[in-house]
């Protein structure tokens, strides 16, 4: 084994299991790498390095006693720091939690855990988990290793940089209207959205309840499955968590679907997008039809204008709810000496809030201010309606819908920090996914003049994840882009 | 309202009041998590991070806690939603974590719904406007003379269902009589403690006057008051706040149209209501679903299956016992007030042979059975006496077997052992002789023995000179014989 770091999950669970490396040597590979590359990228927040290696060794005594090892086999994952851990700090990226230790575990923390995946660390996001390029992480600054100049994406860069500079070979991320698949198509990784409900939210600080899901990223297809399969299922402590059995997606994956039916997703081509996005999103389309699959033009006419203007009214007045808890009283930050019990709030949350999450607590609560309550919330949840229904639609007559996971590749730092709306476009193709609670994927599908990486976007009928990451799997069988590395 | 209407005898000035009730239910749980409900655990011990609100967590409805709260709305007669869901009211305050309380606003599991309350005429019928169900905040303390208030969060996350009425009431004791039957109502449906001294039922009345001067009608702002902690103290509050809106009224004229809804206390110590807060503030709760739980549809199973536990309501087991039993309607009151003695007096009811002594047996528990209850410290339903068993000793008083003082006897000896009552009667030789042929030897010889007492009772004194052959005779039976028997015996005997 040369370097641990450039093997797939799979590969290095295999390499493990048949006794070619330990879990205490793949731990250290990739935490020296991080030693490296993190200084530069600022992909992690916090390096687990003592508990990843005591947690390594520990598997590999287990495995040394001949005692049975979970399916995870002492791999190396990293975690968003929105992620509760009773290890370390919890940050959100926020100044206001950038000392608070969660007194619990995530459900997907408990779940890497018991099925021996080795934490290597908590990775760097936007504040909150708002924004599209993690430039709004109040705590650490992360790069995109394609183009160092650039963002990762957002809000779970750290994740999807921990995951393309091999610093980790999976990762978890959460997505509310984007935030795994965008930095994933920036970054040039797999980058899965699950279904609402197809994994427990408990431990996942909140940004917008009914959006947020947790997910995986991978270099390819096979190891975001097998990662989704490790934290799936029901959970009793999230009551939006539901109880379909989980399938082991592996044992399909390699299987083409006879006669996959694709949508190709016409809102999604319109102005805006990019010209090398849009080609390279023609030429993988043009390779899955090249695999027997069916390309059929659709319509959802309220997933792209309109799902921005719902997405920022259902999330932002979901996260002025949830974030009204940090306010200095019980835990995170307090204003050093405030004149009155209103002034612990006014100057906690001042203080220690940024721009970005200040901006979406005004207008949710706006949005849900008696009076306007009618014209944003309750036509916002129309709108989410109509969209559900566009999809209903569209999966009547297709099996995945596609189209290009983000209008542009990455942007220079700062590029688009003080034009708020620029910034809300880059999820132009990917909130209607979580309004409609449908899973959604990115699939690297090339790079452009720079060299930055282009994303593919499909989505299926909720709980479709079996299908969905078998028609992803069918276009990466046709260009493998994971054997490109960014130049570290 | 009689005082102040004579006070101003031009006036017509009528009371109006609606209530908004609190009523913690008896869980064993929190509404949204599985931590204890204990009242008095040392502050901050009975909480996690689900009441606390922390980052990530997330509730879970009590399911329990919903049905007790499904089973008092039906007890209310309320129509029950089969769909509800939970709503998020926000408001900053340092004894609410999330800074929202997590409650239900447009779709309350229970609507008009109404409770009958005794009256002086009957019964009344007071409307219930809805009933819905809610968590509780925590609890600030004030201690000390220091600047800081400390925070207790372990009663944050209590279910708290709220009942709000129409403002059907008219007087400060029909305020009282429905806080006391609201009470009974959820004892017995096993739905709450509804202690008011520990906070587990809370009534705020909404308070104001509708006063006819002149072919006029004006009404007094509506004021709302807060720390009653027990129905004397709200039939106060009641009526002083009628006497205070009258005089206030007639010093500024305000109204409701040119004042504001307020929110006064109760100083018991003053026997006053003091002003809270003035102007209502322009609360905005911005409700909105709470997209962490899941809605509660409910299905005609579930529902049959709380409306199986629904009992029979107190009021209309008072009247039963009054009109079927032959109750006093002090003493169905009294009996009724807890439903364990309540289904005590029933089954030992249903023993008596011939259902005969109803009425005898409510006197008993309430006179010898509560007397030994309380000194006890516990209810007349905890005694270690079966039903049947009281039954039996009613029996033997309705056959005259025993007198009344020997059945406290044998209650007694009940508490010790559980033996039929006859015959712990017959062991202690406390079994009377009534009969008239066992007792005629016994006065034959009486009279024979004592001539002098014979020539009393045959002159003007009459029958009030029976007493010491009276005695004489029960001295001779070794004190069985039946008291009124012997006097009823010598009174023939005697031709009196």
């Amino acid at each position: 084994m040369s370097d641990l770091t450039y093997l797939t999950a799979l590969q290095l669970r295999d390499a493990i299991a048949a006794g070619e490396a330990s879990a205490e040597q793949a731990a250290c590979a990739h935490l020296d790498r991080i030693g490296r590359l993190n200084p530069t990228l600022g992909a992690f927040l916090d390096v687990w390095e003592a508990p990843a290696i005591a947690q390594a060794r520990a598997i590999d005594a287990r495995r040394a006693a001949g005692r049975p090892i979970g399916p995870l086999g002492g791999v190396p994952v990293a975690l968003k720091d929105n992620l509760c851990t009773r290890h370390g700090a919890t940050t959100c990226g926020s100044k206001m939690l950038a000392d608070f230790h969660a007194p619990y575990d995530a459900h997907v923390v408990e779940r890497i855990a018991a099925a021996d995946g080795v934490i290597l660390g908590k990775t760097n996001m936007d504040e909150f988990a708002m924004g599209s390029s993690t430039e709004h992480s109040a705590v650490g600054r992360t790069v995109n290793p394609w183009a160092t100049h650039c963002v990762p994406g957002g809000s779970s860069g750290g994740s999807a940089v921990a995951v393309a500079a091999r610093l980790a070979p999976v990762a978890l991320g959460s997505d509310t209207g984007g935030s795994i698949r965008q930095p994933g198509s920036f970054c040039g990784v797999v980058a899965l959205k699950p279904t609402y409900g197809r994994v427990s939210r408990y431990g996942l600080v909140a940004f917008a309840s009914s959006l947020d899901q947790i997910g995986p990223f991978g270099r390819t297809v096979a190891d975001a499955a097998w990662l989704l399969r490790a934290v799936a299922g029901r959970d009793p402590r999230d009551s939006t968590s539901v109880d379909a059995p989980v399938p082991d997606y592996l044992a399909t994956l390699d299987q083409p679907i006879e006669g996959l039916r694709v949508g190709i997703v016409r809102e999604f081509f319109g102005e805006g997008l990019d010209s090398q996005v849009k080609s390279a999103v023609d030429v993988a389309l043009s390779a899955l039809q090249g695999r027997g699959a069916k390309l059929v033009e659709v319509s959802l006419p309220h997933a792209t204008r309109y799902a921005i203007a719902a997405y920022y009214i259902v999330a932002t007045a979901e996260a002025s709810s949830n974030l009204a808890r940090y306010d200095g009283v019980h835990y995170g930050h307090r204003a050093a000496s405030p004149a009155d019990c209103l002034d612990v709030y006014l100057s906690s949350r001042a203080e220690a809030l940024g721009e970005e999450v200040k901006r979406r607590i005004m207008l949710g609560t706006y949005a849900l201010s008696s009076g306007y309550y009618d014209a944003y919330y309750l036509r916002a949840l129309k709108v989410r309606r109509l969209i559900r229904n566009d999809f209903d639609a569209a999966f009547k007559q297709v099996d995945v819908v596609a189209g290009p996971t983000s209008p542009t590749t990455a942007f220079a730092l700062g590029a688009r920090s003080d034009d708020p709306l620029a910034m809300y476009l880059c999820d132009v193709y990917t909130t209607a996914c979580n309004l409609a609670g449908l899973p959604g994927i990115n699939v690297p599908c090339g790079f452009d003049d720079a060299g930055k990486p282009i994303g593919l976007q499909m989505m299926a009928q909720a709980f479709e994840e079996e299908k969905l990451l078998r028609a992803a799997r069918m276009y990466e069988q046709t260009a493998d882009w994971s054997a490109r590395a960014p130049a570290l | 309202m009689t005082d102040a209407a004579t006070q101003s005898a031009a006036l017509d000035v009528r009371l109006v009041v609606g209530l908004e009730i609190h009523v913690q239910l008896a869980t064993a749980t929190k509404m949204f998590c599985r931590c204890k409900l204990e009242f008095g655990a040392p502050p901050n011990t009975r909480v996690c991070p689900v009441c606390l609100g922390m980052p990530g967590s997330l509730p879970v409805m009590n399911r329990r806690a919903f049905e007790l709260a499904v089973r008092t709305a039906m007890a209310l007669d309320c129509t029950v939603a089969r769909f509800t869901k939970w709503d998020r009211k926000s408001y900053y305050y340092p004894d609410l974590p999330k800074n929202y309380q997590i409650s239900q606003y447009d779709l309350p599991l229970g609507s008009a719904g109404r409770l009958t309350i005794p009256s002086a005429d009957g019964t009344k019928d007071i409307r219930v406007r809805r009933a819905h169900l809610e968590e509780d905040a925590g609890k600030l303390l004030h201690e000390g003379a220091g600047a800081t208030s400390q925070v207790d969060l372990n009663r944050t996350g209590t279910p708290l269902l709220e009942i709000v009425t129409e403002p059907d009431l008219s007087s400060p004791q029909e305020v009282g009589d429905f806080g006391r039957e609201l009470r009974r109502l959820v004892r017995h449906l096993g739905v709450s403690e509804a202690n008011m001294q520990m906070g587990q039922m809370r009534l705020e009345p909404n308070i104001n006057l509708v006063i006819r001067k002149d072919g006029a009608e004006y009404r007094t702002p509506i004021v709302e008051c807060k720390n009653l902690n027990s129905f004397r103290h709200v039939e106060a509050a009641v009526e002083y706040e009628a006497k205070r809106q009258l005089a206030e009224w007639q010093k500024t004229g305000v109204t409701i149209e040119t004042g504001s809804k307020s929110t006064r206390g109760w100083d018991p110590d003053r026997g006053v209501t003091f002003l809270q807060r003035e102007k209502e503030e322009a609360h905005d709760y911005r409700y909105f679903p709470d997209p962490d739980l899941a809605p509660v549809v409910m299905d005609d199973a579930w529902l049959a299956d709380i409306r199986a536990t629904v009992c029979e309501r107190p009021i209309a087991r008072r009247a039963r016992y009054v009109a079927e039993l032959g109750l006093d309607a002090a003493d169905a009151d009294q009996i009724v007030e807890e439903r364990a003695n309540a289904d005590l007096f029933e089954a030992a009811a249903t023993a008596l042979p011939g259902g005969k002594g109803a009425r005898r047996l409510a006197k008993l528990l309430l006179s010898e059975g509560n007397k030994r209850a309380n000194e006890r410290g516990g209810l007349l339903a905890d005694l270690p006496i079966a039903a049947g068993r009281w039954a039996e000793v009613v029996a033997l008083l309705e056959g005259s077997k025993i007198s009344a003082t020997a059945a406290g006897t044998v209650i007694d000896e009940l508490l010790t052992r559980d033996d039929a009552p006859e015959a712990i009667a017959r062991a202690k030789g406390l079994i009377q002789t009534s009969d008239a042929a066992d007792l005629a030897p016994l006065i034959e010889a009486v009279l024979a023995d004592n001539p002098k007492a014979v020539a009393d009772a045959a002159g003007p004194k009459g029958a009030k000179a029976l007493g010491p052959l009276i005695g004489q005779v029960i001295k001779k039976s070794g004190g069985s014989a039946n008291p009124k028997v012997v006097q009823e015996l010598l009174k023939q005997k005697l031709g009196l």
